[in-house]
C-alpha cells in the first residue's frame, strides 16, 4: 500500500449559513485547502465529494458546487452520497491503483434549510418506519435507553460526555456549541427526547470541509508534518434496529480492528458521535482507554454537520498532530440511525 | 506496483419494466445481485465489499437508500459505498467498484446500480420546483433537444438518422429478453411519424422511464483465472467531470468526454478505436446522441459520426461497429442503473454470454455512460484478454 | 446596495407509491385482516415484522408465521411534541416492541398520555385502526395491555382475500430555500429590468445567472457586470408536450439557449412573438418583459424573447447553419 497523508484541510461550521448557496458556502474552503499546499485544481490527481439531495430539498446539489472546484478544463472526478469521510476513502483508494500522488475531498451539508430530525425519518425503512415519521431524536432514545438499562453507562456518565464537549468546544472557533456546562447543570436539563437531554444531542449545523491529501514525498514536499493514514476500514450494521444489538456497534469495532485501532498507543479520538450515547458506545466498540483524549474539538456533540462531520473528524485530528498535539490518533465517521455505518482511521505525524 | 488485474465474473440484470409491482426495493436490487452471484459461481458470503450507485434519492423519496439496503445486500459486517454522479452513475459506480479491486483493497466486489422510478415520477424527482424562477423545461429532453439541433446543424446530417439509431435500438431489443421495451411491429415509419416532442427530437426517439437493477462481481487476477466461466477483464476505466456551463463549452462534444476517452483507450492500449473495439454499450438517451458520442468518442471522425449510422456500420446485424445491441438506454432506462448496464452488457459481449444480441467473436468491448447536463463520463474497457 | 439574501419556503411533496414484493405485502395484508406476520430466520427464531432476508446473512425468507397482539417493550423513548408527518393525534412514546412469539422487535408508537406511563418491560398490545388497507398505520399504535381483545378480527385464510401489493407512503418536507448571494442580486435587479452576470477575474468570462463562482477559475467571481437585454438563440428545441408546472405554456412553444451580448454562457428562455418554426440558430432576440407594475423579484419578469429583426449572429462552430436552419423551417412549414 502507498502512504497516504493529509496535507491540508479547512472547514466551516455555523449554526446556520443561510445567505450563501452551497457552492457559495464551499468556495472559500476549497481555495483555502489547496491554497495552503500552493496547489491549483489542475494539480490535483484525483477529486471526490460527498452530499446529500434530502438535506437542502435540492436534487443534484453537488452538480452545482462542481463549480467551485474549476473543473475546466475536466477533472478525473466521482461523488459519493455519504459523509465526506467516504469520499476521503474513496480518493485513498484511487491514491492506492492509479499514478498520482494528490487528490482533493471535500463535502459539505446545510441542514437548517430543513428539520433534520425529521427530515432523516426517510432514511428509515421506507415500508415499516419511515411512514410513521420517529423523529431522529426519538429514534437513538431507544439506544440510549437500552444502553442506560443495560448498565454499560449512566446518565452521569453521559453528562460527562456532554459536559467535557462543551469544555473542548470552548476553544474550537468552529464549535457551535460551546457554552461551558457543568455535569450537575447538564442533568438538570428536561429531557429533549426521553432519556436525551438537549446536551445529549449534537449541535446542528450547516458547514463543510475540504482537504487535500498526498502520496509519500509529494506529500512531505507540501507541507512540514504530513499526517499519515495508517488504516482505514469502513463497515456497516444491520438497519433494521431490532435485528442488532443497540449497546453496542459491531461495525464500528471491525472497523477498527481492520485500520489498527488497536495496534499501537492513541493520542486522541476525534468521533463523530452525534449523541452522548454514540460516544460512550464507540469509546468501547473502538477500545480508546481513559488515556485517550476523545473529542479535543468538541466533536460531533459541539457541531454536527451532516455530510461533513466526519471529514471534520480527519481534519480536526490532522491540525492537532500537525502541530505536534500528539502523534497518533483516530479519526471516525459514521452514519445511519443509532451509529449503523462506522468509518475509522489509523492517522499518525511523520 | 501496477493495478491489480480485475476481472468481471457475473453480471444480474433484473427484468426492465415501467412498474415492478411484483417486488419490494430490496427485492428489486436481490433479483439483480442474486443473479449476478449465481453467475460469478459466489455466495452473499464470498462477498469481501458493495459498491451501489443511483440517481438522485428523491426518486424513490428514501434518503441515501444503502442505509435500509445494506442488510438486503449482505452488507452487515461489510463495508458499502453509495456513488452518485447524476445519470453517469452506473458507469461510475462500476469504475469506483473496479478501483477496490485494482487497488487490492478488496478481493471479490458486488456493485450493484438500480432506480426504481415507479415509486414517483422521473419529471417530478428531476425538476423539482425552486422558488424566484420557473422552468421552461418538460424534463430532459427540454435540455438535450437543443444541443443534439446544434449537432445536426454542425454536421448537416439528414433528418431522419435519429430515427435510424431508434428503429435500430428497438430492434436490438427485441434480441434482450430483460430489455423493457419489445416493440416486435414497430416499423422504422412509425418512428418517423412518432410525434413530436422536443423538436427535433420525437416521442420514439426519447427512452422510456423504468424500473430496473443491474450488478456485476468483481475480482481479482487470482479470482479472475480461478474462475470456472466467462471472463471479463478490464481493461481500463475512467471517469471525467466538468462544469456544465463556461464560456468555449462544446457541448455537442464536451471536454470531459473526450478526454475520458483519451484516458480509456490509452489505458487499454486501443489506438484505431473503431477497428480495434468489437461492441459499443453507449448511453444514448435520445436517438442522436449515438452520432454525437461515436464522434466524440473517437469512432467517428468530427462531422461523420452519422455517416456509421446511416451505413448500418453500428447495428448488430452485420455491422462492424455494433452500438447498444442489448437495446440500449432507448429500451431500458433505470436512470441510476441505465451506466451500469452500459458496462455490464460491454462485459457480457467479451463473455460471450450476451445470447441473441452476442456480437459474434466480440473480444473487446466499450461501456460508456454519461449525466448531469453532459458534463459526467464514465467509461470502461473490457476484453476477453488478460 | 447589496440587499438581504433572498429566502422562501419550498415545499417537497410527493405521495410515493411503494409495490411491496411477497413478504412485506403479505406483512401488511395480514395487518388489513387484523393479524400481525413473523418471518422464520434459519435458526428458526420468528422476526417480526418480516423482511425477505435474513439482516444476517442475506439468505432469502418466505414462511410466514403469525404472532401475537401483545408483546413486551424492549426499549422505549419519548417524542415530545407531535411531528407534523407522524400519523398520530397526539405525542407519542416510541417502542421496541417484541410481540409474543416473535424474536425481535418492532418500531411504532405507544399511544398514553406521557412518559410517566412508560416502562422497560411493560406489556402493551395492538390498538387497530378500525378502516385498515394494508398499511403499517393500520396499527393505530400500541397501549398498556388491558386484557380486552385488540383484534375483532375473526380468524382469516390471508390466501383467499386480495393480496397487498402496493402501499402509498407520502413524504411532505419543508425547506427554507435560498438562492445566495450572487443570484439574490441577480433577481433584484429583474425587478429593475436590469440583467446582471458576474464576471471571472482571471479570465474575464461573464456567467449569467450569476453564481458567484467561475468554473473556469475555481474561484469566487469578483465583479457584477450589467449586460444588456438583447441576445441571439444558440440553439431551441419546440416543445411539444406539456409541464405539469408549467399550465400557462401552450404546446408547441420554443425553448432556447439565449446567450446575451457580452455573455460567456447561454441560459434557457422561451422564445415568444414568433411562429416556433421561425426560430433559426443564430437569431437575435431580446428580452420581452413584463408589464412594470407587475414586475416582481423574479426571473419570471422576462416573459420571453422576441425576434429583433437584425441579421443572424454567425455561430462560428456552424458552418452550414444557413442551410440547415432552411432545413429545419421548410420542414416545419411543411
Amino acid at each position: 500500500m502507498k502512504d497516504v497523508a493529509i496535507v491540508s484541510f479547512a472547514q466551516r461550521q455555523e449554526a446556520q449559513i443561510p445567505d450563501e448557496s452551497e457552492v457559495e458556502m464551499m468556495i472559500p474552503l476549497m481555495e483555502k485547502a489547496k491554497g495552503a499546499v500552493g496547489l491549483s485544481q489542475q494539480d490535483m490527481g484525483f477529486t471526490c465529494s460527498g452530499s446529500s439531495d434530502f438535506l437542502a430539498g435540492q436534487a443534484f446539489s453537488f452538480v452545482m458546487t462542481i463549480d467551485g472546484t474549476g473543473p475546466v478544463p475536466p477533472i478525473s472526478e466521482s461523488h459519493v452520497e455519504q459523509d465526506g469521510a467516504w469520499a476521503l476513502y474513496e480518493a485513498w483508494v484511487k491514491l492506492q491503483c492509479e499514478d498520482i500522488d494528490t487528490a482533493f475531498v471535500y463535502s459539505y451539508g446545510k441542514s437548517s434549510p430543513g428539520s433534520l430530525r425529521d427530515v432523516l425519518a426517510t432514511q428509515m425503512d421506507p415500508y415499516y418506519v419511515a411512514p410513521l415519521w420517529p423523529d431522529a431524536y426519538a429514534v437513538e432514545g431507544l439506544a440510549a435507553r437500552m444502553l442506560l438499562e443495560s448498565g454499560k453507562v449512566s446518565e452521569q456518565r453521559l453528562a460527562e460526555i456532554a459536559c467535557r464537549s462543551r469544555l473542548n468546544a470552548a476553544t474550537n472557533p468552529h464549535a457551535v456549541r460551546n457554552e461551558k456546562k457543568s455535569v450537575e447543570e447538564i442533568l438538570a436539563e428536561p429531557y429533549l427526547a426521553d432519556p436525551l437531554r438537549p446536551s445529549d444531542i449534537g449541535a446542528i449545523a450547516d458547514g463543510g470541509a475540504a482537504m487535500v491529501l498526498a502520496t509519500g514525498d509529494r506529500a512531505r514536499s507540501l507541507c512540514e508534518r504530513p499526517v499519515w493514514i495508517r488504516g482505514i476500514d469502513h463497515r456497516s450494521d444491520a438497519h433494521t434496529l431490532g435485528a442488532r444489538d443497540l449497546t453496542s456497534a459491531m461495525s464500528a469495532t471491525i472497523a477498527a480492528e481492520k485500520s489498527g485501532v488497536r495496534a499501537d498507543r492513541i493520542d486522541l479520538a476525534e468521533l463523530a458521535a452525534p449523541f452522548t450515547t454514540s460516544e460512550a458506545v464507540l469509546t468501547e466498540a473502538l477500545g480508546l482507554g481513559d488515556s485517550v483524549d476523545v473529542n479535543p474539538s468538541g466533536g460531533a456533540l459541539a457541531a454536527n454537520t451532516m455530510m461533513a462531520a466526519g471529514l471534520i473528524r480527519f481534519g480536526e485530528i490532522f491540525e492537532r498532530i500537525a502541530r505536534g498535539d500528539g502523534d497518533r490518533g483516530v479519526a471516525h465517521a459514521a452514519s445511519g440511525p443509532c451509529l449503523q455505518q462506522n468509518l475509522v482511521a489509523v492517522l499518525e505525524g511523520e | 506496483m501496477g493495478k491489480e488485474r480485475t476481472a468481471v465474473i457475473g453480471v444480474g440484470q433484473t427484468k426492465y419494466a415501467s412498474t415492478r409491482g411484483d417486488v419490494s426495493m430490496a427485492g428489486l436490487l436481490r433479483e439483480a445481485a442474486q443473479r449476478a452471484l449465481d453467475s460469478a459461481h459466489k455466495t452473499w458470503s464470498d462477498v469481501d465489499a458493495v459498491v451501489m450507485g443511483k440517481a438522485p434519492d428523491f426518486f424513490e423519496g428514501v434518503m441515501m437508500p444503502e442505509i435500509y439496503l445494506a442488510e438486503a445486500l449482505g452488507c452487515v459486517g461489510k463495508p458499502i459505498m453509495r456513488v452518485h454522479t447524476a445519470g453517469s452513475v452506473g458507469g461510475s459506480t462500476a469504475c469506483v467498484a473496479a478501483s477496490m479491486v485494482q487497488s487490492r483493497v478488496h478481493s471479490t466486489v458486488l456493485t450493484i446500480a438500480w432506480e426504481k422510478q415507479s415509486e414517483s415520477n422521473a419529471m417530478w424527482a428531476l425538476s423539482l420546483p425552486q422558488p424566484f424562477t420557473t422552468s421552461v423545461n418538460a424534463g430532459a429532453g427540454g435540455y438535450f433537444s437543443p444541443i443534439m439541433r446544434r449537432y445536426m446543424a454542425m454536421s448537416d446530417a439528414p433528418e431522419l438518422i435519429g430515427c435510424l439509431v431508434a428503429f435500430k435500438d428497438r430492434q436490438h431489443a427485441l434480441k434482450n429478453p430483460y430489455a423493457h421495451l419489445h416493440q416486435h411491429d414497430l416499423t422504422f415509419e412509425q418512428v418517423v411519424e412518432s410525434p413530436m416532442l422536443w423538436d427535433p427530437i420525437r416521442y420514439s426517439e426519447t427512452c422510456p422511464s423504468s424500473d430496473g437493477a443491474c450488478a456485476m462481481v468483481l475480482t481479482d487476477e487470482a479470482g479472475g483465472d480461478a474462475h470456472d466461466g466467462p471472463v471479463a477483464w478490464v481493461a481500463g476505466a475512467a471517469m471525467r467531470s466538468e462544469s456544465n456551463s463556461y464560456g468555449g463549452r462544446n457541448m455537442v462534444s464536451p471536454a470531459a468526454s473526450e478526454q475520458c476517452a483519451d484516458d480509456v483507450f490509452a489505458q487499454a492500449g486501443i489506438h484505431d478505436r473503431r477497428a480495434e473495439i468489437d461492441a459499443v454499450e453507449m448511453y444514448v438517451p435520445f436517438s442522436w446522441y449515438e452520432p454525437m458520442w461515436l464522434e466524440s468518442l473517437g469512432f467517428a471522425e468530427k462531422g461523420k459520426g452519422w455517416q456509421l449510422v446511416e451505413s448500418g456500420a453500428t447495428t448488430l446485424d452485420g455491422g462492424d461497429l455494433p452500438v447498444n445491441c442489448s437495446g440500449g438506454v432507448l429500451s431500458s432506462n433505470a436512470i441510476g442503473a441505465s451506466g451500469m448496464i452500459r458496462f455490464a452488457e460491454a462485459a457480457l459481449q467479451v463473455m460471450g454470454e450476451a445470447g441473441e444480441h452476442q456480437v459474434d467473436g466480440a473480444r473487446t468491448a466499450f461501456g460508456h455512460a454519461y449525466g448531469g447536463g453532459a458534463q459526467y463520463f464514465a467509461m470502461w474497457i473490457v476484453s476477453k484478454d488478460k | 446596495m447589496p440587499e438581504e439574501v433572498l429566502q422562501a419556503p419550498l415545499v417537497l411533496e410527493y405521495p410515493f407509491t411503494r409495490t411491496t414484493g411477497p413478504v412485506v405485502g403479505r406483512f401488511l395484508t395480514g395487518l388489513r385482516e387484523g393479524v400481525v406476520l413473523g418471518v422464520r430466520r434459519s435458526d428458526g427464531t420468528v422476526m417480526c415484522p418480516p423482511l425477505e432476508y435474513d439482516p444476517a446473512d442475506a439468505l432469502p425468507l418466505g414462511e410466514m408465521v403469525e404472532v401475537g397482539q401483545s408483546g413486551e417493550v424492549v426499549s422505549w423513548s419519548w417524542g415530545g411534541p407531535r411531528r407534523e408527518q407522524q400519523p398520530f393525534d397526539q405525542p407519542v412514546a416510541w417502542a421496541l416492541v417484541q410481540l409474543d412469539g416473535a424474536d425481535t422487535p418492532m418500531l411504532h408508537a405507544v399511544l398514553v398520555d406521557g412518559p410517566e406511563q412508560m416502562s422497560t418491560g411493560m406489556r402493551v398490545q395492538i390498538e387497530w385502526r378500525d378502516e385498515r388497507e394494508g398499511h403499517i398505520t393500520d396499527i393505530c399504535g400500541f397501549v398498556p395491555e388491558n386484557g380486552e381483545a385488540g383484534s375483532q378480527a375473526a380468524a382469516v385464510d390471508l390466501d383467499s382475500v386480495e393480496a397487498v401489493q402496493s402501499v402509498r407512503t407520502p413524504i411532505r418536507l419543508n425547506y427554507s430555500y435560498t438562492p445566495g448571494r450572487a443570484l439574490s442580486e441577480y433577481l433584484y435587479a429583474m425587478r429593475e429590468k436590469r440583467i446582471i452576470g458576474d464576471r471571472c477575474g482571471d479570465t474575464g468570462q461573464v456567467f449569467v445567472p450569476p453564481r458567484g463562482v467561475s468554473p473556469v477559475a475555481g474561484k469566487a467571481t469578483t465583479e457584477t457586470v450589467d449586460l444588456p437585454d438583447v441576445g441571439y438563440v444558440e440553439s431551441f428545441n419546440i416543445t411539444r408536450v406539456p409541464i405539469a408546472t408549467r399550465p400557462d405554456l401552450h404546446p408547441p412553444y420554443c425553448s432556447a439557449w439565449i446567450v446575451l451580448d457580452g455573455a460567456s454562457v447561454g441560459f434557457m428562455g422561451l422564445v415568444v412573438n414568433c411562429e416556433p418554426e421561425s426560430v433559426r440558430l443564430g437569431m437575435r432576440v431580446r428580452a420581452v418583459w413584463k408589464p412594470d407594475d407587475e414586475l416582481e423579484i423574479s426571473a419570471t419578469n422576462i416573459l420571453g424573447w422576441e425576434p429583433t429583426g437584425e441579421p443572424d449572429e454567425v455561430i462560428a462552430d456552424i458552418e452550414r447553419i444557413g442551410r440547415a436552419g432552411t432545413q429545419q423551417t421548410q420542414r416545419g412549414a411543411s
